[in-house]
């Protein structure tokens, strides 16, 4: 099964945007897991686009204002949740931070 | 209806349904259709057993009967045909999977699960108790009780959590979570008094039915002794715990004759066992502790330094203020209302339990003992402020109505051994 790995964290966090995953990617992609995944700019470098009656609007910022702000992420191939939980569980982030796992919908 | 067969029916529910119903998520990996099916199995069951008689092996008719509605259903969907061969593999080996059940009370509590929906899935599928009455139980509508359970089924599906019993390097992190669910369980039927909550009160015996049934799939596992030991302890003095009008009697009052002493008797040589095996734990030490309480005929030869000791060593398994409390309740039978007195101000002092009634009825109770009565009345309305049930509010305003009685009266205590205040 697939899942997303969402990195979140408060605004705290942002301090750890430069510490990488120690190490984290490197054993998981060995391991077969890691298929993809991205660190991202702060909530505030955002643009959120709507589409409302044929007119583009866009606003500055995330599309939620919320404390937890998603700092990267990550697809994981897992046998099953007990695993993808292990995984997430060994990111640095979740030292910190914390990691929502969401399971992929397949088609 | 023959009224033996009726009996048959139903006691192959209590003993077969979960055990079908774990057999049949696994082979078919689908929730709803096991239930379904399972269901199916016992409505033909009342209709066959009263014509044809009762099988010789009623699990085994059951199970088969459960079985082949399935693989009907399964036939039907297109969807169904992978499923159907493996269905077909495994028909022989599914006999000799003795531990289903074990699987099933896993993943239904699963730690990424919340507790209700725990509870209620433990309680349908492992107990067969309808939805309606669950809702009852947990005083929700019928409809958000069907919700829930139509929630959590899918979360068990989409996020794809394993229907097993964990490794062994994850038991120690999961066992603990099927005794919670199973304790939780247990003291919402044991919180129950009267009225409507007598459907409570069934979940304190479904609560042990389950505990039973873990401590035989898993007889190597200390704690699930102990929780067995400490519910059929707790469950001996239900007959005594309530007075005529519905009012909680405190240990100290209760008719000791009324306890079951059968229970108790085999509350003890399971804690014995248990202990024996030198892997203490939480479940252990309280029935430990409740076992002081209940083995002795009269109140006042209670062993309340051991019971101290226990809750010494209870505070170090799971620190929380309200064993802490219930520690210097033991002191203070022990070693005298003073020494109470000392660890509840340290506990007053530390905060942890700012807002809780037992704090200032339990320094109300020492205080009088120490014929401190000005004191004592103030810590009673500051109790009794706090209180949260009017049952707790008429057993505060009685202990303070007594304090006009002469010092040197039989002493009491807060009910320090109800499973629902100690794990608060």
């Amino acid at each position: 099964m697939k899942y997303l790995l969402l990195i979140c964290g408060d605004e705290s966090a942002a301090a750890h945007a430069d510490d990488g995953c120690g190490g984290w990617d490197v054993e998981m992609v060995r391991r077969g897991v890691l298929q993809g995944g991205a660190g991202l700019h702060p909530p505030a470098d955002a643009t959120t686009v709507r589409v409302r009656e044929d007119a583009v609007l866009l606003t500055d910022g995330p599309f939620a204002e919320t404390r937890e702000q998603v700092g990267g992420f990550c697809i994981v191939e897992c046998a099953d949740l007990d695993e993808a939980v292990e995984v997430a569980s060994k990111h640095p982030a979740a030292t910190y931070g914390s990691i929502e796992v969401r399971p992929i919908r397949t088609p | 209806m023959n009224a033996a067969v009726e009996a048959a029916i139903g006691e192959a529910f209590r003993l077969e349904w979960g055990r079908i119903v774990a057999t049949l998520i696994r082979v078919t990996g689908d929730w709803d259709l096991a239930e379904e099916c399972v269901q199916e199995a016992f409505a033909a069951a009342w209709e066959r057993w009263p014509r044809d008689g009762v099988p010789d092996r009623p699990g085994a008719w059951l199970t088969t009967t459960a079985r082949h509605r399935a693989i009907d259903r399964l036939r039907r969907e297109a969807v169904g045909a992978a499923k159907l061969q493996e269905m077909a593999e495994q028909a022989e080996e599914s006999r000799a999977e003795p531990d289903d059940r074990l699987r099933l009370m896993f993943t239904c509590c699963h730690p990424a699960l919340a507790v209700e929906s725990q509870v209620a899935l433990t309680l349908r599928t492992l107990a067969g108790l309808t939805t309606a009455e669950i809702a009852r139980a947990f005083l929700v509508g019928e409809p958000a009780m069907a919700k829930r359970l139509v929630r959590v089924k899918q979360k068990i599906r989409n996020a794809g959590i394993p229907y097993r019993v964990p490794p062994a390097h994850l038991l120690p992190e999961r066992v603990p979570a099927v005794l919670a669910v199973l304790y939780l369980l247990f003291t919402e039927g044991y919180a129950a008094t009267a009225g409507v909550d007598l459907v409570r009160q069934d979940l304190s015996a479904e609560a042990i039915r389950l505990v039973r049934m873990l401590v035989a799939l898993m007889p190597d596992e200390p704690e699930a002794v102990g929780l067995l030991a400490l519910m059929l302890f707790h469950d001996a003095r239900r007959a005594a715990r309530l007075d005529a009008a519905g009012d909680l009697v405190t240990l100290e009052e209760q008719d000791r004759s009324r306890w079951d002493t059968g229970q108790i008797g085999e509350g003890v040589d399971l804690l014995d066992a248990a202990l024996r095996r030198g892997r203490p734990g939480r479940y252990q030490v309280q029935a430990a502790i409740a076992a002081c309480h209940v083995t002795v005929a009269d109140a006042a030869d209670t062993d309340w330094a051991q019971i101290a000791a226990l809750y010494g060593q209870l505070v170090r398994l799971v620190p929380s203020p309200v064993v802490e409390l219930n520690r210097a309740v033991a002191v203070g039978m022990a070693a005298g209302p003073a020494a109470g007195l000392a660890l509840v101000d340290a506990l007053d002092a530390a905060g942890s339990l700012a807002g809780h009634h037992l704090l200032p009825a339990t320094r109300a109770d020492l205080l009088r003992r120490l014929g401190r009565h000005a004191g004592a009345a103030a810590a009673y309305r500051a109790a009794l402020a706090l209180a949260p049930t009017d049952t707790e509010r008429r057993y505060l305003t009685r202990r303070m109505g007594e304090l006009g009685c002469p010092p040197g009266d039989p002493p009491f205590v807060v009910r320090t051994t109800d499973p629902t205040e100690e794990d608060t």
